[in-house]
């Protein structure tokens, strides 16, 4: 399992990036955990000595070097303890509730809608090379890879609000947003996450069209799909079973960038449609320097990505018989 | 195309009844660049049983016309003249009723029911002919079962037995391998297998042993005409190789540019070539009785592309017997030389009347 | 490979055998690479469309009617102003006086026009000061108005909370977003070039490390990286400061791709032929490198790297956009969408988006251009 083995050490590779920034992050502005932590305190009006506060520093280890105080913190973080948020005067844990999985449940839906769509397009586009439906896909697909999500957002919520006279924003009807979990509060974010999903999914999926539309193509060349011809199966019988399964291969092994490209994207679609995800309580932890909150974001979005490919990665080991045989392609 | 161009006759037959009877077959690419007539007007016999050869240069139509006959040309290619006149069911009937390929839906029922049942297609690449991410078993079986009733099992069992015909050493393992992991020899017998799989009257071997070292060569070449004692099969075999003509065919076609300036039973073709390309080929062939040192004959130039097809006779560019004013004018009519022996050139018979 | 029609000139066909001969007119690959580009009709569009846009970038205080920066409260979100193309004497273009009122009911100022005050449309009128490429002093104007100042009476896309004018705002915009991309490439080109140029001419170990340090960054979410790198910067930075560390920070996620096309091309090159051939006649290293190998894929990395600026001018503009990037007094797209972050603004005064249509335009065009350098860069492919 050698390739399966090189996409571990990557996954690794990567949180190591995103941990080291993450930790900048947390340490880059002025003064420590200590210094806002006892302006915390003050402002409750609780006095804080300089002995006290010392003892505090050696308490959290601030006194350590700091690649010490770093491996502290990674520990800390993959136990579940993510410190406390300055600005909320919370536990980051807290503030941060379920607004994680919201995150999830939006990017994975963004991801099926880039399959869903891409797929069978790609695959029409392919056999059907040069004909109207091709062009018509390739010039959507073309402004859907211009046009920066966001500002697709904004688009979206300009129209929906000028013609519909709706706000297309947030995750849940305005009954449901406090709502304790429920049944009806499952069906109500699935009748409001599709905006997102797609919004989000439009500049993967052209993306993700054109893979597949020219991995499709140069595989319809090759000589199996003659000699499956000749063998007397129906067109569309053997592209689905023979190319389109081969080109599947190169299309699977994108979902590996597509979905750090989704959760990036989410962050600032986020923010421009309200969504109670992740994103907007970065942006606000960012501008209000509340760098634990931020720091912890940040890190969990990296794991939930590393997560996320290492899943498309098992998929793709499943789908080609060349990477289990071999351990290349 | 000349403005003068003539169809051509079709050659006279010694068998009443042919297998597949190609007429006038025209096949066109219309390419963005301008039309590419790839076949045009070539016409020969297939006898049940019997191993025709077809011979030419690279890209002198042989390729396009086995695959205009199984009605899978490359987008945009049509056939878009003459006939392909096939006998169905030769195997149980000599008699059956005789179909116009070239009338047929390509993507049709009946046709789909020929093609890889009563024709099949073995062709170059064998490294690239199977899927690489299927077993050759799956599409072994896939074949057998598209043309036969039989279960899955049966269907297996079929396919290791047909592995086992085409010399598959252990087949019962190999049908589940994938074709990379198989040699290069290996693959072209299980590609044979899969052609052979709903027991065709017709195979077309299209270069077959091109892309095989030459021991493997042999041995395939050895393979295919066991198989058609065998089975009784007629060969359709595409190649450039004169050598493997001479060993394999009963007859002999050969094609420059889309035409069949040539047809002949393989005696004739090799003692008494008449068209000056047919001589320039055989004269290209290197020999173990020439001199040492002796130069090998080669034809001049090389196969225009067919955007630029010549006037007149396509090969007089580089015919040695080129008659200006003649030959680049117009196409000549086929000819009867002998028995069975048919030529496209203003040499013989019809010179003096054109002139 | 095919030969263009136009490149080949046979001579009739010679009369014997092994005399047959052609002549070839030889096209430098340069040319066939122009010749492939000029058939991508929507590049070629696309290329005249940017460089539209890099000229109102060098025109752009020519080009404008009053400083970007210059604010006035009662103006403030001033809709696109009409242009009325004729009056009683026939052609003559001129935009009307407003006045600003406020709605008593629903407290939003609305502007109404004053037909009494008539302002005629000129050429090359007087406007405020400014030097021309920061060097020459000049205050002629493509347009003006006579009658009142042009800066306090003509907002031909309206004007924003501030009551700065819209459309001279988006032309030093332009300046900003447009040369991001172009300096974010270049140090992205720079890595990529060097990165990519080792990783595929050495190969091995040192190949593998860099590859994997690529798949590494590409497998990043990279916009809350940047949003946390780009929150860090610090407060008391200039505006030229902070413009060089969004481009750096923009870049440093950039290169890969251009790294993984120079790999690829060194690879491929390194089993032609032509460079074996370079080698075995005793081609020094650098020589063969530089001299044999890098002209022939020169127009791959400049495809590339035309495919690589609108991801950095999209980058810049989203972090702008979330308050995270360029800051004020800086004015670019994305600083400009910043006021149309929140669905009021959008509703009520949409103009305040119209940072995004050079946005999407630019892009656009740059992807086709990018596309239409890609397919003509390899002159003897198909």
């Amino acid at each position: 399992m050698g390739y399966f083995l090189r996409r571990l050490l990557i996954a690794i590779g990567t949180l190591a990036v995103v941990s080291v920034v993450a930790f900048a992050i947390i340490q880059l502005p002025p003064g420590d955990f200590v210094d806002a932590y006892v302006g915390v305190l003050e402002s409750m009006g609780d006095m804080v000595t300089e002995d006290r506060e010392l003892a505090m520093r050696q308490q959290y280890g601030l006194l350590e070097p700091m690649y010490v105080q770093y491996f502290a913190w990674a520990r800390d973080f993959f136990s579940g303890d993510f410190g406390l948020s300055m600005e909320y005067k919370r536990p980051v844990r807290e503030v941060i509730g379920d607004r994680l999985w919201l995150t999830v449940a939006v990017a994975a839906a963004s991801v099926a809608f880039v399959w869903l769509m891409a797929l069978p397009v790609g695959i029409y586009s392919a056999v059907r090379q040069y004909s109207f439906g091709d062009y018509a896909f390739t010039f959507i697909g073309f402004l859907g890879l211009a046009v920066p999500n966001f500002l697709l957002a904004l688009v979206v919520m300009y129209f929906s609000f000028r013609y519909f006279g709706t706000n297309v924003g947030g995750l849940f009807s305005p009954e449901y947003v406090d709502a304790p979990w429920s049944f009806a509060k499952v069906r109500d974010l699935l009748a409001h996450i599709w905006i997102p999903a797609i919004i989000l999914g439009t500049g993967g999926t052209a993306a993700l069209i054109r893979i597949m539309r020219a991995n499709l193509l140069d595989e319809l060349r090759k000589p199996y799909v003659v000699a499956a011809k000749a063998r007397g199966l129906s067109e569309w019988g053997l592209i689905l079973k023979y190319p389109v399964r081969v080109a599947l291969n190169p299309f699977a092994s994108t979902i590996g960038y597509i979905f750090p490209y989704i959760v990036s994207g989410s962050i600032i679609v986020s923010v421009v449609l309200s969504l109670p995800t992740v994103g907007p309580l970065l942006l606000r932890a960012l501008l209000a320097q509340d760098m634990y909150l931020a720091g912890t974001i940040i890190m969990m979005i990296g794991t939930m990505t590393v997560i996320g490919t290492l899943i498309s990665d098992v998929i793709l080991v499943l789908v080609d018989p060349r990477i289990r045989f071999t351990g290349h392609r | 195309m000349p403005p003068t161009h003539i169809r051509s006759k079709p050659p006279v037959s010694a068998d009443p009844t042919p297998l597949l009877s190609v007429r006038n077959l025209e096949t066109h690419f219309p390419l963005d660049e301008g039309l590419v007539i790839a076949v045009d007007g070539a016409s020969f016999d297939v006898q049940p049983g019997k191993t025709i050869g077809i011979v030419g240069e690279s890209g002198c139509g042989k390729s396009v016309t086995a695959r205009s006959i199984l009605g899978i040309l490359d987008r945009p290619g049509k056939v878009v003249g003459g006939e392909i006149l096939f006998r169905r069911g030769a195997k149980e009937n000599a008699g059956g009723p005789v179909v116009d390929l070239a009338k047929l839906d390509p993507n049709g029922s009946e046709m789909r029911a020929v093609r890889g049942g009563e024709i099949a297609l073995v062709f170059q690449e064998p490294m690239s002919s199977f899927s690489p991410v299927h077993t050759i078993g799956t599409q072994l079986m896939e074949a057998i079962r598209h043309h036969r009733d039989v279960s899955k099992a049966e269907a297996r069992r079929i396919g290791i037995d047909l592995l086992y015909q085409v010399g598959v050493p252990n087949p019962e393992q190999r049908i589940d391998a994938y074709s990379f992991q198989l040699s290069g020899g290996l693959r072209q017998r299980a590609m044979i297998a899969t052609a052979l799989a709903a027991g065709p009257s017709l195979l077309i071997a299209d270069e077959p042993t091109t892309a095989l070292d030459v021991t493997t060569q042999a041995q395939i070449l050895d393979l295919l005409r066991e198989l058609q004692d065998r089975h009784g099969m007629a060969i359709m075999l595409i190649t450039h190789d004169l050598g493997v003509i001479a060993e394999m065919a009963d007859d002999v076609v050969v094609m420059y540019l889309g035409e069949v300036v040539e047809s002949a039973p393989v005696d004739a073709i090799f003692h008494d070539p008449k068209h000056p390309y047919t001589r320039a080929l055989l004269q290209s062939i290197p020999s173990i009785t020439a001199p040492a040192g002796e130069k090998l004959a080669t034809i001049a130039g090389s196969v225009p592309h067919p955007n630029n097809r010549p006037a007149g006779c396509p090969f007089h560019p580089r015919c040695p017997s080129f008659m200006p004013g003649l030959c680049d004018r117009r196409m000549p009519e086929a000819t009867v030389v002998a028995g069975g022996h048919t030529v496209r050139c203003f040499l013989y018979g019809e010179r003096a009347a054109a002139a | 490979m095919t030969v263009r029609p136009e490149t080949v000139e046979e001579l009739p066909a010679a009369t014997e055998m092994g005399v047959v001969e052609e002549r070839f007119e030889v096209a430098t690959p340069r040319q066939l690479i122009w010749w492939r580009f000029r058939r991508h009709r929507l590049a070629v569009a696309s290329g005249i469309i940017l460089i539209g846009f890099y000229l109102a970038a060098m025109f752009a205080p020519f080009l404008a009617t009053s400083e970007p920066t210059k604010a006035e409260a009662q103006r403030s979100l001033m809709p696109p102003m009409p242009i009325h193309w004729f009056d009683d004497s026939g052609f003559n273009p001129h935009v009307f006086g407003t006045a600003g009122k406020r709605d008593p009911k629903t407290f939003k100022r609305v502007y109404v026009e004053d037909p009494n005050k008539k302002y005629e449309i000129h050429f090359f009128a007087r406007g405020f000061a400014y030097k021309l490429f920061w060097l020459i002093p000049s205050n002629i104007h493509l347009i003006g108005i006579e009658g009142a100042r042009t800066d306090e009476a003509l907002f031909l896309l309206g004007t924003d909370v501030q009551g700065r004018d819209v459309y001279s705002r988006l032309l030093f915009a332009t300046q900003v977003s447009m040369s991001i991309g172009l300096v974010g490439v270049m140090i992205s080109l720079t890595l990529g070039v060097v990165l990519g140029g080792i990783s595929g001419f050495f190969g091995g170990f040192v190949d593998t490390v860099i590859q994997r340090v690529i798949e590494i960054l590409r497998s990043i979410p990279t916009i809350p990286l940047w949003m946390g790198l780009a929150a860090s910067l610090p407060r008391e930075w200039s505006v030229l400061q902070i413009y060089f560390a969004i481009t750096v920070l923009v870049s440093i996620f950039g290169w890969t791709e251009l790294a993984r096309v120079v790999r690829g091309r060194f690879l491929a090159l390194r089993e032609e032929d032509f460079v074996t051939a370079a080698r075995l006649s005793g081609a020094s290293r650098p020589r063969t490198i530089f001299r044999h190998m890098v002209p022939s894929f020169s127009s791959h990395i400049i495809a590339a790297s035309t495919l690589a600026i609108p991801e950095m001018i999209i980058a810049e503009t989203a972090l702008s956009f979330l308050g995270l990037g360029l800051r004020p007094p800086a004015v670019s797209y994305g600083v400009m969408l910043q006021s149309a972050q929140n669905i009021q603004t959008v509703a009520t005064t949409p103009w305040l988006m119209v940072a995004a249509v050079p946005v999407i335009v630019a892009v656009l065009a740059f992807n086709f251009l990018g596309d239409g350098l890609r397919d003509a860069a390899d002159p003897y492919s198909q």
